[in-house]
């Protein structure tokens, strides 16, 4: 195997079947216990739709998570899967498709699992860019400990922790994983099913890490946080749709470079056509995607949807098999010789 | 001039120099060529934490003991014969240790004015009489090195730096040790510089002639081939041991190796070793931090490979979490702990045996996992197999206790046939085992060993989730009934507790000891020695040692109460004490030194005799 016909294959190893896969088949028999009205619901029922197209194996297919309310859906996906400890799911899903890499491995975590007590292996997963698919719900508050501010709460945000508002500036995750030059970052939103469901389907095919930020509704402790993005009225004019190869564009506004080499949000009917940006998610220098990721500042007023970056460089695991294959070129490893290797002498 | 021959039945010699001066490669070298002869031998490096401490300053001081004798020997020694001081910090540093007549070979072009000041000699010792109570050969070894290497084309500076190898020469004469090998070593080690090897030879050989020559020595020694187990044999060192004992437990099981782990010392070795076996399907992988080492060893044990992670003290408080996450899920995994002296940082260099308690009960709830210790270096191996069929036979996570003393030391080895290692069945689930036939029960148990099914990704018709939260029995899906956590708790406790291991064997010769010395871990060395000095002095006393800490073997209890007095010497402040009194109220005797080093044996003879002459 070799980089150049992986690039591109992220489930190229992993054994498929013709058998047809519904829904269904993904559903395991345990009863779903999130919050009523919780947005992982209709995440879980995007995932499991969308998996059938995959045409795996399922018992190929394994979901990791660590801790946290979206941590409780590896349980619910009939496939193998590992609820592990809070932070760790990228370490533990590292060691499993650094060995395996017949399985179509997926990382289900949230903002204070990935970005607080995990925030070390999100940013070295992402660099080392072994074939995993991370989806980080983040609902920028603290669910399962009922109710913390997260690293991603906006600042001032009130909570039973921070009852005066609180004082740190939050992460951006898409700013923190191109910073951390993922090969592949997108954000994507729990209500809009098949754009999820797009952004899943890239994620998949591509080989190394994916990182998929989902912005999800905790309808309990932060209702409503993403509600411009869902507004009927709102929505069109906010969201900037990232195609690659197309102008980013909202329905009234339009992305273009300064004079000064960033980027900006204009009134779309200001601009000649030919002066707007062409989304380029391939392009190997990530400082354009960084820019993107930043034109949610200040909070929500336009905010870029869909695939930020996605570039292809060889994945850890497909290297790590490389390297163990030239070692094993000349024969697999011989135990006496390796005993009896170095200087030996012989008594009696 | 003939040179008189004088035979000896064993020799310790030490040497000790600036960190920059490679001792450790010159004990290394000097330990291969007596390998080769035939000697049996046990070796103790001692070196600072620091890579290069201020050059010519007391911390700075690295040295080398060697042990080598004509019989079975099992310490490095607790006195040098011999003290090579490189410099006056060297000397200064280790001059206590030494005992009356023994020899002293100084470097004497180091001991400058300059260099006196920095550990604080006033005179020169080598000019007043305060050696006299030993045997002083003064040698210029640094001036006739860079002689040696006149017409060479390097800087003074760089002839200097071979005067390790003058001195290695020159031991090797005082000896009789066989050169060849140190030559080919050189030539291969600066096969790229051939300059540099070719100086670093004619030192070598420039010593050698030195010692046949000069009349500073009129005597060379000559230590006979020790009468060993017949077989074939090599010096290993315990990292090395331990190294090559999980890979014999990953073919031996026929599961691919994975070893997750962060550089630290005194276990990074392993890390090294291991990852030059890739043709052994060996997955090496340096991760960010401790926590992402264990954490991927899981996650590739979940997918059927030896998950192995490899770490000292500090890292172990770290793992802990995953560790349980290990034993709730019933995964196997394999955490080496080559302990240091702690608390925190402690002393990364020096040796421990403070984390047992640690191993036993590091981690919140009840949370037991079997913990196997090894004894010497080169029993390391056959630990790191035993650990290997524990974790996979019982579906555990197993902590495997090594230490700075035992990583680092060296002895030789009978290599063993690989025909008589154990054969070690994973059993991977294949089929579903619930009653109807289809349905698969993750935690349904071996009724034997109450080990649970290991059904890895890929297994068609076995999918499964497992995780952190209490599992209910046989299904494995969630639970919080209090009635089924208290039977899974049992379950776990059951588990480790019926892990088959051997029992403790006591060596009596006599059969009529009424003392036992008891033992854990790498004092094994330290007491064998001891109890063998007490047995010769006409002392009676009985001698067992534990390999396994968790669970112990059945009969221990047993073993303890038929003796009037248990001594257990511990380089801690007694913890297995503490676990022994709870278990089997055993009135033991602890004897605790925390010091960094390894016990000597006249030190334990002393206490093994106090403790017979009590009675």
């Amino acid at each position: 195997m070799s980089e150049t016909t992986l690039n591109g294959r992220g489930l190229a190893l992993v054994p498929r079947t013709d058998a047809k896969q519904t829904m269904k088949d993904y559903k395991s028999d345990q009863e779903v216990r999130w919050c009523p009205g919780c947005g992982d619901y209709a995440i879980l029922a995007a995932v499991q739709s969308f998996v059938p197209e995959l045409g795996l194996r399922r018992e190929n297919m394994v979901f990791v998570s660590g801790i946290g309310c979206s941590s409780r859906f590896p349980y619910y996906m009939n496939t193998y899967g590992f609820h592990s400890i809070h932070g760790r799911a990228p370490a533990i899903a590292t060691g499993l498709a650094a060995s395996r890499p017949d399985l179509s491995v997926w990382v289900i975590t949230g903002d204070g699992d990935a970005l607080s007590i995990g925030g070390n292996h999100l940013i070295h997963a992402l660099r080392r860019n072994i074939n995993l698919n991370i989806l980080l719900f983040n609902n920028r508050i603290y669910g399962l400990t009922k109710g913390q501010y997260s690293p991603t709460s906006e600042v001032g945000k009130i909570t039973k922790s921070t009852p005066m508002g609180s004082l740190d500036k939050p992460f951006n995750p898409i700013s923190l994983a191109v910073g951390a030059e993922a090969s592949f970052v997108a954000r994507t939103i729990d209500s809009d099913r098949k754009h999820l469901q797009s952004v899943l389907r890239e994620a998949a095919t591509h080989r190394g890490t994916s990182l998929v930020e989902i912005y999800q509704n905790c309808n309990i402790y932060n209702d409503n946080a993403f509600e411009q993005l869902k507004d009927p009225e709102l929505r069109d004019d906010i969201t900037l749709r990232l195609e690659h190869g197309q102008p980013i564009v909202s329905a009234s506004k339009a992305v273009r470079r300064t004079p000064g080499g960033g980027l900006e949000v204009v009134d779309r009917a200001s601009v000649p056509e030919s002066e707007i940006l062409v989304h380029d998610a391939h392009h190997p220098d990530p400082s354009v995607a960084f820019a993107l990721s930043r034109l949610d500042e200040p909070a929500f007023e336009h905010v870029p949807i869909g695939v930020f970056r996605s570039v292809e460089r060889p994945s850890y695991d497909q290297l790590m098999s490389e390297q163990l294959e030239q070692a094993q070129a000349g024969g697999r490893g011989d135990l006496h010789k390796l005993l009896h290797g170095g200087d030996t002498w012989r008594i009696g | 001039m003939t040179k008189q021959v004088q035979q000896l039945d064993r020799v310790i010699i030490r040497f000790a120099g600036d960190s920059g001066d490679g001792m450790q490669l010159t004990g290394d070298r000097f330990t291969a060529e007596t390998a080769e002869f035939g000697n049996d031998l046990s070796t103790l490096p001692n070196f600072p934490a620091e890579i290069r401490a201020p050059a010519g300053t007391l911390p700075g001081v690295s040295s080398f003991q060697l042990h080598f004798a004509d019989h079975d020997i099992l310490t490095p020694g607790d006195a040098p014969n011999v003290l090579v001081a490189m410099n006056p910090a060297a000397l200064k540093a280790n001059l206590g240790d030494l005992p009356k007549g023994a020899d002293i070979i100084v470097n004497t072009d180091e001991f400058t004015k300059r260099n006196l000041a920095k550990v604080g000699y006033a005179a020169s010792p080598l000019d007043d009489d305060s050696l006299a109570e030993w045997r002083v050969h003064a040698v210029p070894l640094t001036s006739l090195t860079v002689g040696a290497l006149d017409g060479f084309d390097m800087s003074k500076k760089d002839a200097e730096r071979a005067k390790n190898m003058f001195a290695l020469g020159l031991l090797s004469w005082l000896y009789h040790r066989p050169t060849e090998a140190t030559i080919q070593f050189l030539e291969t080690k600066f096969a790229k510089k051939p300059v540099i090897a070719k100086a670093n030879i004619a030192a070598f050989q420039a010593g050698w002639n030195y010692g046949e020559t000069t009349e500073s020595f009129s005597v060379s020694y000559e230590v006979k081939p020790a009468k060993l187990e017949p077989g074939v044999y090599r010096n290993i060192s315990g990292n090395q041991a331990l190294a090559y004992g999980l890979v014999a437990g990953s073919v031996q099981s026929g599961l691919p190796l994975f070893l997750g782990s962060y550089p630290i010392t005194p276990a990074s070795d392993i890390l090294h070793e291991l990852s030059r076996h890739k043709n052994f399907g060996v997955r090496t992988f340096q991760a960010e931090d401790e926590i992402a080492g264990v954490g991927a060893a899981l996650g590739a044990a979940f997918g059927g490979a030896l998950g192995v992670t490899t770490t000292s003290g500090p890292g172990v408080v770290l793992k802990g979490e995953t560790v349980g996450l290990a034993v709730t899920t019933e995964l196997p995994l394999i955490l080496v702990d080559v302990q240091r002296a702690g608390p925190s940082t402690g002393m990364p260099t020096k040796t421990e045996q403070a984390d047992l308690l640690m191993a036993m009960f590091g981690r919140n709830g009840e949370s037991p996992v079997p913990i196997v210790a090894a004894a010497t270096p080169s029993d390391c191996f056959h630990a790191a197999i035993e650990a290997t069929r524990i974790a996979v036979t019982y579906r555990t996570p197993v902590i495997l206790l090594s230490d700075g003393y035992l990583a680092n030391g060296s002895e030789p080895w009978r290599i063993p046939e690989v025909s008589a290692l154990p054969v070690i069945t994973p059993g991977f689930a294949a089929a579903p085992n619930g009653d109807d036939g289809e349905t698969f029960h993750p935690f349904k148990r071996d009724p034997q060993t109450l080990a649970r099914p290991w059904a890895v990704p890929g297994t068609a018709g076995l999918e499964h989730r497992i995780g952190g939260i209490e599992k209910a029995d046989v299904t494995g899906n969630i639970s919080y009934d209090p009635g089924n956590h208290d039977t899974m708790v049992r379950l776990r406790q059951s588990k480790i507790d019926g892990i088959d291991v051997p029992d403790l064997e006591v060596d009596d010769p006599d059969g009529d000891a009424r003392v036992l010395v008891l033992g854990w871990g790498s004092t094994y060395g330290p007491i064998a020695a001891a109890a063998r000095r007490v047995r010769r002095a006409g002392g009676k006393v009985a001698q067992a040692h534990l390999r396994h800490l968790n669970p112990l073997p059945k009969n221990t209890g047993e073993v303890l109460k038929s003796y009037d007095k248990v001594l257990l010497p511990e380089i801690n402040l007694g913890q297995l004490a503490l676990l022994l009194r709870g278990r089997f109220l055993v009135d033991v005797i602890s004897y605790n030194r925390v010091r960094g080093l390894p016990f000597k044996a006249e030190e334990l003879a002393g206490v093994i005799q106090d403790v017979i002459d009590s009675e």
